[in-house]
């Protein structure tokens, strides 16, 4: 294989150069011809090359978008997925239509009007009408794709709808980790330099909310209910991207940011869809943020509400399974109120 | 201003009644440390011939990387050792360098210095009738502020920790904090000194163009009779102008942060076992600044290429650009609207959503100038004569290649669309299209057309044709798979997919081999390009005056043109620059310096008011 690819690297530049040797005696007995360096055939092999090119990449797009679109769409497991799909869709078929139309239009002018030394080009500088078509109507078709996506985009960035699941997304160098509210329904406070080997959140657990906080190892969420993911950073930016839920927030150290979604479909449902019994939706990074940027990701379980709901009650909060973490804050305090007091 | 007055009219005078004394020059004055526009010209050009070279190969390096993962490069160790695993696999960290610096050496040190500062530099004073710009020495410095900055740019591939790794963006925290990545060490403090220097090369070259266009144009160069490369060099100016020293202050606030321990990006971070004791900065104002520069970038990228594309299309149409003065004004619309679309790469950085729908209008109102321009030119080629000239096929290679990487600007303008397609491979063809592959190819087209007036000889055509096939289908290949790549959600700067689950893993397995494939040829042909350029430097055909019979000033300079540029006088501009093929003329052309009086077969009612 590599000694094919190798003897036809070389023979093409072998060819090359006869083919440039070739057009330099070709140029000597242009001179003595005093005639421009114009080659008539050479002109219209390049106006029939863009024809080719035209046909085939025209062929070339539209094989490759039919036969290959279950591998590059990906299904869709949220609510706003849907819509955001139709607007995408509609788009490749406006700006296709009009990339089509256009490439076709330059190569086929392209070819038709190669140069012939019996014509003379036609004096035409402007024409103010095609002009303001050519200006009005681009502006009328994309004043409605925007108005539309201006929509969409109010709605999926606009305010969760009430009693969202609210659960903390936190991106550190090169993981993430999440904690969910627990019982009272309310996250804890937090404070970066609280963090250490076992608090990596920075948990303040000084905060009676954060009593009964706890962090699983996967993220669950419910189907069919808004889940508003609170997303922060520890060190860098990192981005939560789900590109099966069309989900994406960049987590900014210093500035909290969030997005809300409403899941459509179980794990079970979507392994089902790809046909990939180990199938997994995934929190994956999409801002570069060092080494392993590629491989910080995180599993996200989407569940019946009611396996969410067991579950949920399954976790014990994070301060109960490190007691030892709360008798040292303990010792602290003690400390710190007994240095008060002297 | 007087006395700045007084000395251009003292170098005019100079140039004028002096003119033979130039020869007198040593060599260093002329060719090193010359303030001949034309030598700086060249001297951009070969330094951003070196720029495109070195960013090349390090796409190729990662595109190895991509489509090959398990091959062994071992047999590169000589040349890169360090870079590789004891597994002969690039480094993870490694990977992140080369594409940052691929980002930053293709974006400023080939398309903006290499593109604008070769072509503003060469084409200003030859096509608006000046015997050089306003102030040569300026000129010269611009020159040799980027041969610093180039410098320091190399070097920093080689210190300790690497390159800069943060991405072409270097956003902080990740710019700014050693512990996040070895590049974020001296690397990254390179890479500052270098931009920063950068930057004042710019504004040198970019305040000389302006003045020149503004001040130095011969009499009867109208401003609406100024050939669209010079509308497109002189609003680019104006960007260049505007929005580098924005960046230029970004810069300034991140060597503050990395080395003086202030906290403008810095603020909550726990990082390498400790938590760090800035507070009260925002990492979101540094991408803010980074972007209105960043932005009106992208154009100053891309209206330089258009220009040229004008120029070429219409003298190979033997055709006047059709509605000139709707090309001027779309390149001013586009100039200022590039102003206020910057935060169109930030919808989902965590900035307020209403500011993302303020961008999404103002974003896609910039498609209509663009999409004005790509038709215009479309029309120019009607009803023609065309001469598929390399230049010509570069030309007609670009506006291709705008028109599709345009239309996907559509998607990735409309923030509802961006959040799924944010940072993926999609928005890697978008950009690498419209911007990166149209641009080249304006760069192209520019050798390939002003090559006989760079140095007086031709270019070998049957090359020329051999790289521009090669390349324009090249290119296609490279970066339109990776839309598809990009829809199903890959992200981008990624070291390697083997860990991936989304989509069905395997077939982009296939398609990235493939892309590798379709990247690699491309850069070879390249080197076509490359002998093409040298050999007719020295053996090429010698070159008539005006060997594309083509209507701009340029062409009544002598074949050679000396420091001066014209020999006597300074031709006087008598019509616009795109009376070809006018009706009832003989010649398929009339060049600008022809009076109407001398064209009385061909005037028309109104010509003598335009």
């Amino acid at each position: 294989m590599n000694i094919i690819l190798f003897i036809s690297a070389i023979l093409f530049f072998l060819i090359v150069f006869q083919l440039f040797r070739s057009s330099e005696l070709l140029a000597i007995t242009d001179k003595e011809k005093k005639t421009s360096s114009f080659n008539d055939s050479l002109n219209n092999l390049n106006a029939i090359g863009g024809i080719i090119f035209l046909l085939s990449l025209i062929v070339g797009l539209f094989w490759y978008s039919i036969a290959e679109y279950d591998n590059y769409v990906l299904p869709i497991a949220s609510e706003h997925g849907y819509v955001t799909e139709r607007l995408f869709w509609v788009t490749t078929a406006v700006t296709a239509f009009v990339f089509i139309v256009t490439q076709i239009v330059m190569f086929y002018f392209a070819y038709k009007y190669k140069y012939n030394e019996s014509r003379k080009a036609q004096f035409y500088p402007e024409n103010l009408k095609l002009e303001l078509i050519w200006t009005i109507i681009p502006a009328i078709v994309l004043t409605v794709l925007i108005g539309w996506g201006l929509i969409v985009w109010g709605e999926i960035t606009g305010p969760p709808p009430e009693d969202p699941e609210v659960i903390e997304v936190v991106g550190y160098q090169f993981a993430w980790a999440s904690r969910y509210p627990g019982k009272d329904n309310k996250l804890g406070s937090y404070n970066f330099k609280l963090i250490d080997v076992d608090n990596i959140l920075g948990v303040d657990f000084t905060d009676s909310a954060s009593f009964d906080d706890f962090m699983p190892r996967e993220i669950h969420v419910p189907k069919g209910k808004p889940v508003l993911f609170k997303i922060r950073s520890r060190d860098v930016i990192h981005s939560v991207y789900m590109p099966y839920m069309r989900s994406q927030m960049n987590a900014v150290p210093g500035m909290p940011t969030q997005f809300w979604f409403v899941p459509t479909k179980t794990t079970e449902e979507i392994r089902e869809e790809t046909g990939n019994p180990d199938f997994n939706y995934e929190i994956l990074c999409n801002k570069i943020c060092g080494r392993a940027h590629f491989s910080m990701k995180h599993t996200v379980v989407v569940q019946e509400e009611y396996e969410y709901l067991e579950w949920k009650k399954s976790q014990k909060p994070w301060i109960e399974r490190n007691p030892e973490y709360l008798s040292k804050i303990q010792e602290k305090n003690n400390f710190q109120k007994l240095s008060l007091r002297d | 201003m007087e006395t700045k007055l007084k000395t251009i009219k003292k170098v005019k005078v100079d140039h004028d009644e002096h003119h033979d004394e130039h020869h007198d020059l040593g060599f260093i004055r002329k060719y090193i440390f010359s303030e001949d526009h034309k030598i700086i010209a060249k001297q951009f050009l070969i330094t951003g011939i070196f720029w495109a070279v070195v960013g090349g190969l390090f796409s190729s390096l990662f595109r190895v990387q991509l489509g090959f993962p398990d091959l062994d490069l071992s047999f590169l160790s000589p040349i890169i050792g360090n870079w590789l695993t004891p597994q002969g696999k690039i480094d993870a960290e490694v990977y992140l360098a080369l594409i940052t610096m691929h980002g930053t050496i293709m974006v400023f040190f080939v398309l903006t210095a290499g593109l604008s500062g070769t072509f503003s530099n060469f084409l200003i004073p030859l096509q608006v009738g000046a015997r050089d710009m306003a102030s040569g020495f300026l000129n010269m410095l611009s020159y040799w502020f980027f041969f610093l900055s180039s410098i320091v740019m190399f070097i920093s591939i080689f210190v300790e920790g690497g390159p800069a790794s943060g991405g072409w963006t270097i956003y902080p925290p990740l710019s700014a904090l050693p512990q996040a990545v070895s590049g974020s060490g001296l690397g990254m403090t390179f890479w500052l000194i270098s931009m920063a220097l950068f930057i004042v090369s710019a504004l040198l070259g970019a305040l000389n163009y302006i003045t020149t266009v503004i001040n130095l144009r011969t009499e009867g160069m109208t401003f609406f009779r100024m050939p669209l490369t010079i509308w497109a060099f002189f609003v680019t100016a104006i960007l260049g102008v505007l929005s580098f020293p924005v960046l230029l202050s970004a810069a300034l606030l991140l060597i503050m942060d990395r080395s003086f321990g202030t906290s403008f990006y810095l603020s909550d971070i726990y990082i390498g076992g400790e938590a760090l004791a800035n507070e009260g900065g925002s990492a979101i104002l540094f991408q803010h600044l980074f972007w209105f520069l960043g932005h009106p970038e992208v154009y100053i990228v891309i209206l330089p290429a258009l220009g040229i594309a004008s120029e070429v299309i219409a003298t190979c149409s033997r055709k006047p650009i059709f509605g000139y003065k709707f090309m001027v004004y779309s390149i001013l619309a586009i100039g200022g609207l590039s102003f206020v679309v910057w935060a169109h790469h930030m919808f989902i950085s965590g900035m307020n959503p209403f500011l993302g729908s303020v961008f999404t209008v103002l974003t896609l109102i910039i498609a209509v100038p663009s999409a004005i321009k790509a038709f215009n030119y479309i029309a120019t080629l009607w009803r023609g004569n065309i001469i598929f000239t390399p230049a010509m096929l570069f030309s007609i290679g670009l506006v291709s290649t705008f028109i599709s990487g345009g239309v996907t600007g559509i998607f990735l303008g409309n923030s509802a669309l961006d959040i799924n397609l944010h940072d993926t491979y999609f928005v890697v063809a978008h950009f690498h299209i419209v911007m990166g592959v149209s641009a080249f190819f304006g760069l192209f087209a520019g050798v390939y057309h002003w090559f006989p007036k760079m140095f007086g000889r031709m270019m070998n055509n049957g090359l020329g044709y051999i790289h521009f096939w090669i390349t324009f289908i090249g290119s296609y290949l490279v970066f339109f798979p990776l839309h598809y790549i990009g829809m199903a959600g890959f992200p981008r700067r990624y070291y390697s997919f083997s860990t991936f689950q989304a989509g069905n893993i395997e077939s982009f397995v296939d398609l990235n081999v493939f892309v590798s494939y379709a990247a690699l040829i491309t850069f070879g042909a390249q080197f076509i390009l490359l002998f093409n350029f040298f050999y007719s430097m020295f053996r090429g055909k010698k070159a008539t005056k005006n060997p594309w019979r083509s209507n701009t000033l340029e062409w009544t300079t002598p074949i050679n043109p000396g420091h001066g540029n014209w020999v006597g006088a300074i031709p006087k501009v008598e019509r616009w620059a795109y009376d070809y093929s006018k009706t009832g003329s003989k010649e398929d052309f009339i060049p600008q310096n022809i009076p109407y009086s001398r064209t009385p077969e061909s005037n028309l009612p109104d010509d003598d008011q335009h």
